[in-house]
């Protein structure tokens, strides 16, 4: 019977802790993705320059078990002699309330039930399935990007394109072939060349035209509202398109086409007057973005607040600009009015067509639901019906 | 970091034949030991996964993504890693220095000892290596027949369970019996002879629905759920024989966490201090030795209190004593018959809490400490939780109740913890507890009807 031994075995194909490392991950993005409504509508993302890092909670990954409350009971230390009753040896975040699971001593700066995410990581969560719907195909100026990749190795080309790590490869198999592997004596036979395809991406134009109330009874809220939709908006289609033109109009009873910049952080006040937007809009396709060779996609979010007067001619202007677009989409923000009746809301949803989606939103976490039924599978299912 | 060459191999291969010879001359008695070096990544998985073999689950991969974060970010290091088999395995990380290594060596010496000496030990199974394995090919066989995702769910609600066995029983100890006992014979049974039919009815099977309400209450919630679910299927209740018999094995380490490592700790100091090092081995054993017994304000360290316990025992009552203790004692014990005042105050061990954002020291009261101490180690730290009735009002309800000893639960992670045994009972769960002012408290789920507490 032996008493010791020492061994070094081969573990490099031992990889079951990566394996459930990665369904761990995977459980976290589930976890994320559950709580997008929340996360989307977030004020510090919103304010948030784009490259901050974002932490998420993650309640549906605690491994719940009976404990004891952790809050309730001192624990027990070790001091280096000479601790005193009423020294205070540490601190803790002022996040971590109670219930949050993470207890005093555990290991130290990082807290594993809250993942941390980059906005762009987050948008490719919140983007996975969301298109521009409708998108046709249009005549003219249809935007090629093209790219070249290397595929495919050939024996002859331009010795630009020498492979050299490929071209000694063959050598040494040459050489070796005779017995004597090493690198020598290059021939001609030897040599190998990159070749290349032509990538070319057909896209085609879209613009998208982005609308918001400006107008005094525009609350805290409901400009808050407004710019979170507008900011994933614009995020997305940034991420997943690389044509696609953006313009803003701001409007109370006179519209403006802003800057983005402006679009973002600027308050106004006074009356509503929707029809100005929409009229600057059509305008602005008229001028620039004809039908023909654009798809195109105005925004409008407001509190339904419009002047009486002017509904009539907003549902008129609104009727011309979705026979131009592949679809319009019209957002509401009614914190709490549900009963009020004469809103824009109610003009528009008088026009019947396919191509107009509109929401209410009520609550912070409407804005999720709002993207995807702009831009989730399921607006792609009414464009399609 | 670089690997170890085979020269360096060989030189702790000659070191580790060192040790073992100093320590048996001292007086260890370890099970034969098999030492493989392995690279980081593998060191960290079977430091996550308790044993290497076992199966697959999120929460092991969550575990190994923390190891591995803080080991990236140097913040941890696991020296050592053995496992309690007969012949035991130990594994060396193929980044460490021979010196590093061979206190390693000493060090789990000092475990291997205790594995087959301390009485805690003695009916655990010595093949749990290959029980594991079996293990995971059958869950593997699961995933595979019922779904990976039927599999996860169904193993998340049994582990949210898994320290509720009965710590004081053996895993191949069947339940205690709570069928009647047979019936004893009486003085006029002859009597009844007469009655021929009588006597050739065999005796009625207990009806199962008796088998539900243990006659005492029932401490492994494993055993009880895997018995008498009115709902698993037999995949099912294999899956939470697996977890009960792992957790089985892996409770007497927890019940002697602080012994063990103390013990270890003890024994590596010894014996390194016995090896002939060159002067800068010397210091670097020092550096690793203090590392590793380093006090923590806010935690406890087990290496530290339990080598500074054995060491006050030498002192006080001789080496000698030190085997008796490292073959009878667990923490508890160890803890209630040989922390003394004047090792509190030495330690200087003290009672902190949370008070706003700072933790601030409560109380330096040795016994105070000492209580808490005890709450805290051996298993104690676990809510004792017993099976009261298996089929409550009549409808196999399932009744848990709290046996209640001052400190009160975390009431959102019970409610959360009832959900996964509902996904293993399929009837509502009754869980009887207390609140602060010591009244009862019962609470109940039932998917339908949400979380309810009754008063």
């Amino acid at each position: 019977m032996f008493s010791i031994s020492l061994t070094r075995g081969d573990w490099s194909l031992h990889r079951k802790g990566a394996i459930d490392q990665a369904r761990h991950m995977q459980k976290v993005k589930e976890a994320i993705k559950q709580n997008l409504a929340d996360i989307v509508s977030e004020q510090s993302i919103i304010t948030s320059d784009g490259k901050k890092l974002v932490r998420v909670p993650i309640r549906t990954l605690e491994e719940y078990r009976f404990r004891f409350d952790p809050n309730s009971y001192p624990q027990v230390g070790q001091g280096e002699g000479g601790s005193k009753v009423g020294d205070v040896i540490g601190r803790v975040g002022p996040g971590q309330g109670p219930g949050q699971g993470k207890q005093a001593g555990d290991q130290p700066g990082i807290d594993y039930y809250e993942a941390e995410l980059t906005v762009e990581e987050l948008g490719q969560l919140i983007f996975e399935d969301l298109e521009l719907p409708n998108l046709e195909e249009k005549r003219l100026r249809e935007l090629e990007s093209e790219a070249v990749r290397f595929t495919d190795i050939r024996k002859h080309g331009p010795f630009a394109n020498l492979d050299k790590k490929r071209t000694i490869r063959e050598n040494i198999k040459r050489n070796a072939k005779r017995g004597n592997p090493r690198f020598g004596g290059l021939k001609n036979e030897d040599l190998r060349f990159k070749t290349w395809e032509r990538d070319v991406k057909r896209e085609s134009n879209a613009v998208v035209i982005a609308m918001m109330d400006v107008s005094g009874s525009m609350g805290t809220f409901e400009k808050y509202i407004s710019r979170a939709f507008y900011y994933w908006m614009v995020r997305f289609l940034r991420t997943r398109y690389d044509h696609v033109e953006i313009r803003f109009i701001a409007h109370h009873t006179e519209a403006k086409e802003v800057t983005e910049e402006e679009f973002f952080t600027r308050g106004e006040s006074g009356g509503t007057r929707a029809s100005s937007a929409y009229q600057l809009a059509l305008q602005m396709i008229e001028e620039r973005f004809d039908p023909e060779s654009w798809n195109i996609y105005p925004f409008h979010f407001s509190d339904g607040d419009n002047w009486p007067s002017d509904n009539e001619l907003c549902r008129r202007l609104a009727e011309q600009l979705i026979e131009r677009s592949n679809q319009f989409g019209y957002g509401e923000i009614r914190q709490g009015r549900y009963a009020y009746q004469s809103t824009l809301m109610h003009t528009l949803e008088r026009i019947n067509s396919p191509k107009l989606v509109t929401v209410t939103i009520s609550d912070k976490t409407d804005v999720y639901p709002a993207l995807r039924r702009f831009f989730g599978p399921e607006a792609r299912e009414v464009a399609r019906a | 970091m670089p690997e170890m060459t085979p020269a360096q191999l060989a030189q702790l291969e000659a070191r580790i034949a060192e040790v073992w010879e100093v320590g048996t001359r001292l007086g260890l008695r370890p099970f034969p030991t098999h030492f493989e070096i392995v690279p980081a990544t593998v060191m960290y998985e079977i430091g996550s996964y308790g044993m290497p073999g076992r199966f697959s689950h999120w929460t092991h991969g969550k575990a190994y993504q923390v190891q591995k974060t803080l080991y990236d970010y140097g913040l941890s290091k696991i020296y050592e890693l053995v496992i309690n088999a007969n012949p035991c395995h130990a594994f060396l990380l193929d980044t460490n220095t021979v010196l590093q290594n061979t206190l390693v060596a000493a060090h789990v010496m000092g475990h291997s000892d205790f594995f087959a000496n301390n009485a805690y030990f003695a009916r655990t199974s010595r093949r749990m290596l290959d029980t594991v394995s079996l293990n995971a090919e059958r869950i593997e066989r699961y995933e595979f027949e019922h779904g990976e995702a039927e599999v996860e769910r169904l193993l998340d609600a049994v582990l949210s369970i898994q320290e509720h066995v009965d710590l004081y029983a053996s895993e191949e100890e069947d339940e205690p019996a709570d069928t009647p006992p047979a019936r004893q014979p009486k003085p006029y049974d002859d009597l009844w002879r007469y009655d021929r039919s009588t006597e050739r009815r065999s005796p009625e099977p207990p009806p199962r629905r008796s088998r539900r309400r243990p006659a005492e209450p029932v401490r492994d919630l494993l055993a009880f759920i895997r018995d008498h679910s009115p709902i698993l299927d037999d995949w099912e209740r294999d899956v939470v024989s697996i977890v009960r018999t792992e957790m089985h094995y892996f409770i007497p380490q927890i019940q002697t966490k602080v012994l063990n490592e103390g013990w270890a700790s003890y024994w590596h100091a010894r014996i390194m201090r016995e090896l002939d090092l060159s002067t800068d081995e010397h210091v670097e054993f020092a550096r690793l030795h203090a590392a590793i017994l380093q006090p923590s304000p806010r935690r406890l360290n087990p290496y530290y209190l339990g080598y500074q316990i054995l060491l006050d025992i030498e002192r006080r009552y001789g080496e000698q004593h030190l085997f008796e203790v490292r073959e009878v004692e667990n923490d508890i014990s160890l803890i209630r018959n040989y922390l003394t005042q004047e090792l509190v105050d030495e330690l200087d061990l003290y009672l902190y809490e949370r008070q706003g954002d700072e933790l601030v020291i409560v109380d330096k009261d040795w016994e105070a400490v000492r209580e808490r101490l005890i709450g805290e180690l051996g298993g104690n730290q676990t809510p004792v939780i017993l099976v009261e009735d298996g089929d409550y009002e009549g409808n196999l309800e399932l009744y848990l109740r709290h046996s209640w000893d001052g400190r009160k639960l975390d009431l959102d992670w019970a409610e959360k913890t009832m959900e996964h045994i509902y996904r293993l009972w399929g009837r509502r769960v009754w869980l009887e507890t207390k609140t602060d002012d010591g009244s009862r408290l019962i609470l109940s789920y039932h998917p339908r009807e949400g979380h309810k507490q009754h008063r």
